[in-house]
């Protein structure tokens, strides 16, 4: 039976459910670390997989659907960025206006276009990278060529580098901490948690265009709470890159294993329970306290 | 000479105070000016106005004779300004080194090139005598070390034009002259150097010249070589100053506080506190003097409840202290003023009135469990805001918007009419002003007149000096020396504070 749980069929599940998580994940990373909150995460990533999908319907093209996915995300992200940084209102209230502003919109547009208020017509995915070890496993192929899945490596090992060893990632620190003694250095308070809240834009639209090509159709409220999970992970992961994929690969983990073990011999509510599980004893136990950054969700003034 | 920086005519109001009230101010290219006054006359403001923090109301301002227009510091670094501010502009959690080159970074291949500027700001360090652990948290190092790391802050940059405000207010003597030394080759190097501070004799020993702020307007300037302190103190607060403190013999009773075999290991495994023994009497001042980082914070720590000591044992009037929370110790009756007025001694997001309360307010004449007496609560603050002379006198001004002076006089305001039997008093008058100082060393000769046993801590020798009954000096978290009444000279106490000397089976308590 373990043999049959950890298959490759199986490392695929968990790959599938963890790449969307990372990329959300490290959205809220970046956005946090500059010291903007950013539960739209969930708005965002589901804008991100709508736009992809009519993109991809459109134009036939699922390069092009993944930038309106990318497009899509920054779009929610900025005006999430406008409301706290600029009019400097409460941004979890922000957060959640935006989450049921996008649950609303893409259903309207949805009904719109496709008559339908629960899903879109088929789209293609995104073409994959031919690897010669598994062929005898089509699904499991695909998935592993999936150039986002290579992307989303990519992104996580950068982003370690770039939010601890450049200018970039410095400074969009310092405005997240303590944004008065950054702002006396001459670093634009301003356009650092712009940049922060952008870039939590394009990768959670990344989160969401991901969603849309592993389902091939966009269907109603499809993020389904991914964008929580993956701000849960960001705190688990102490906002650092590398923290949050593991913990999300944690979560990935986690979920395919209740997937893997429905059906058989274990009721099934205590199967569900264990992603949860998982969370609440990998928080209790392992990780300890994981301190937000100094300024997290606090609007800079710059007269106080 | 040319002028590097003029200030003209410049107006600053804030909601209901004139911080700066049509001030005009020259400074010299190539000179060190001193900007002098009271708490709350408006220095401050003035020179985070000329570094684009605040934008003035009205007025100008011309840098090398050509006006500019600052939006923010980003201008002003750009036009060559560098401050060290008074409330240091540091981000905790980040490491010293990163706190240097935050905003003026050299990168290599994009990544922030570590190693280079490691060797750049050593260099620098070692250079100027500024010693910091530069791979350490500013978090967990001392205001001492952190005004190093701001000063650092400010050289790196190389600003043409260094704003230091109160940057020895925080530093030994041996310290402060060993920034002088620093200013001195700064200003031989051409560079313009305004220095806010309050210690007279700073001024005399460094300056070029001296303007002198009350309440929001220039009540003078002078050439430093044609003034004296005693003039300076009149200008600033517009009467006569005694600039040393008057007191009469003690008459010390039996020991109150006292502190025995304390040793304290922190988290880092470092022996922060080692075998202190002293004990303080009803009726008397003991000073402890030492260079910041010496175990002088830990002691108090472990004092009032704030840190669990390894070992030993603290007693109020034969009552176990130690190990207390710090609301047992506070139950027990000990006064404490933290040396961290910003983190420690106030809530900077309340009013005036609360701060004048905190730690009190579960008393019954201020509220039941439920309520707050509002009534006794402005009733209490309207009494020693008067009696404290706290500006603006005003109960519902934010204790963020205080000037540092003041800040410092609501605490000890709350901390000594709370009447306690133990006063334990860490740095009490850092950033106050002169007039500031009498009163509070005044209000504390009374209190140990009034037969309260009381513990102070100071990085100023002087206050050390004048105000103690007996002096410690601790180094490397050890007492060293145990000088029976004041009769000490600076230099002694410093060969004592830097390790050069040492008897250290001497004890406190064998005072
Ligand atoms: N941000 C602010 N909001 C409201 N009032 C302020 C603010 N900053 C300063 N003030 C007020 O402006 C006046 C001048 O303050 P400032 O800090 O410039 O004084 P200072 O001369 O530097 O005093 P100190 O020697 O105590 O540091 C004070 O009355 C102070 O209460
Ligand atoms: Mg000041």
């Amino acid at each position: 039976m373990i043999s049959q749980i950890f298959s490759l069929a199986f490392l695929a599940q968990t790959i599938r459910i963890t790449v969307p998580y990372s990329l959300a994940s490290l959205g809220g990373v970046y956005s946090e670390r500059g010291g903007v909150v950013n539960i739209a995460l969930e708005g965002i990533i589901l804008n991100g997989a709508f736009c992809a999908t009519v993109g991809t319907y459109y134009t036939g093209s699922p390069w092009f659907g993944l930038l309106c996915g990318i497009a899509g995300g920054l779009l929610v992200a900025a005006i999430h960025a406008v409301i706290s940084i600029h009019v400097k209102a409460d941004q979890i209230i922000s957060g959640i206006a935006l989450n049921l502003f996008a649950v609303g919109i893409t259903k309207f547009v949805l009904e719109l276009l496709f008559q339908s208020s629960s899903n879109s017509p088929r789209i293609a995915g995104l073409p994959y990278i031919k690897l010669g070890f598994i062929q005898n496993q089509p699904d499991v192929a695909h998935l592993l060529g999936n150039p986002l899945v290579l992307l989303t490596v990519l992104i996580v090992v950068a982003s370690h580098f770039i939010i601890f060893k450049t200018r970039f990632g410095l400074r969009l620190r310092s405005v997240g901490e303590n944004p008065e003694a950054a702002d006396t250095v001459g670093i634009n308070v301003t356009w650092y948690r712009y940049y922060g809240v952008l870039i939590s834009g394009v990768l959670a639209g990344l989160a969401g265009a991901w969603l849309a090509f592993d389902q091939h159709s966009f269907t109603d409220g499809m993020s389904a709470g991914r964008g929580y999970i993956a701000l849960a992970a960001m705190i688990v992961g102490k906002w650092n890159p590398l923290g949050a994929a593991a913990a999300c690969l944690l979560f990935g983990f986690a979920e395919s294993l209740q997937i893997q073990l429905q059906g058989g011999t274990l009721p099934t509510q205590f199967i569900q329970m264990i992603p949860y599980l998982a969370t609440i004893i990998v928080l209790a136990g392992f990780i300890g306290k994981s301190v937000a950054p100094g300024a997290d969700g606090i609007p800079y003034e710059k007269e106080k | 000479m040319p002028y590097a920086v003029e200030l003209l005519n410049i107006t600053k109001r804030f909601a209901r105070t004139v911080a700066n009230d049509n001030v005009t101010l020259r400074v010299q290219s190539g000179s060190i000016h001193a900007l002098v006054g009271e708490n709350g006359a408006g220095k401050t403001t003035l020179m985070e106005t000329l570094y684009g923090l605040y934008q003035p109301d009205e007025g100008i301002i011309r840098i090398h004779e050509k006006e500019v227009s600052i939006r923010s510091p980003h201008d002003s670094i750009r036009h060559g300004i560098g401050m060290v501010h008074q409330h240091f502009m540091l981000v905790g959690p980040m490491t010293v080194l990163e706190n240097i080159i935050l905003g003026a970074e050299t990168t290599r291949y994009s990544l922030l090139d570590l190693k280079r500027t490691t060797a750049e700001i050593s260099e620098l360090a070692g250079r100027f005598s500024l010693t910091v652990p530069l791979n350490e948290k500013v978090e967990n190092i001392g205001v001492g070390i952190q005004q190093r790391v701001e000063i650092l802050k400010a050289i790196y940059r190389r600003a043409d034009i260094l704003v230091l405000d109160e940057p020895t207010a925080v530093l030994t003597p041996q310290e402060a002259a060993q920034l002088f030394r620093i200013l001195s080759e700064l200003k031989e190097e051409g560079k313009t150097i305004v220095l806010i501070t309050h210690k007279l004799s700073e001024v005399m020993a460094i300056s070029d010249h001296v303007s002198v702020m009350r309440r929001g307007k220039i009540a003078g300037e002078v050439e430093t070589s044609s003034t004296t302190p005693e003039q300076l103190a009149e200008m600033m607060v517009g009467r006569r100053i005694l600039l040393r403190v008057e007191k009469t013999e003690k008459k010390a009773g039996d020991p109150v506080l006292s502190v025995s075999n304390l040793s304290c290991i922190d988290k880092r495994g470092v022996n922060v506190l080692n075998d202190v023994s002293l004990e303080v009497a009803s009726g008397e001042i003991l000073g402890i003097a030492g260079v910041e980082g010496n175990g002088q914070s830990q002691l108090v720590e472990c004092i009032t409840g704030l840190l669990r000591p390894t070992s030993g044992s603290v007693t109020i009037d034969g009552m176990q202290i130690a190990g207390l929370s710090p609301k047992g110790v506070f139950a027990r009756g000990l006064a404490h003023v933290p040396e961290d007025r910003i983190k420690r001694g106030l809530v900077v997001e309340m009013d005036v009135a609360e701060n004048l309360i905190l730690g009190l307010h579960m008393q019954k004449e201020f509220g039941s469990r439920i309520s707050m007496n509002r009534r006794a609560i402005a009733e209490n603050a309207r009494l020693l805001i008067t009696k404290y002379d706290i500006r603006p006198m005003n109960p519902e001004a934010l204790a963020r918007g205080l000037s540092g002076g003041n800040q410092q006089k609501v605490i000890i305001a709350r901390e000594l009419s709370r009447n306690t039997q133990v006063i334990v008093a860490s740095q009490p008058t850092r950033g106050v002003d002169i007039g500031g100082i009498e009163f509070i060393h005044r209000t504390l000769v009374q209190a140990r007149d009034a037969g309260k046993a009381i513990l102070m801590i100071s990085a100023d020798l002087n206050e050390i000096l004048s105000l103690s009954d007996r002096i410690a000096v601790m180094y490397g978290g050890r007492i060293v020396k145990v000088f029976p009444d004041n009769n000490v000279k600076e230099s002694e106490l410093g060969l004592y504070m830097t390790g050069s000397k040492s008897s250290s089976a001497q004890r406190a308590s064998d005072g």
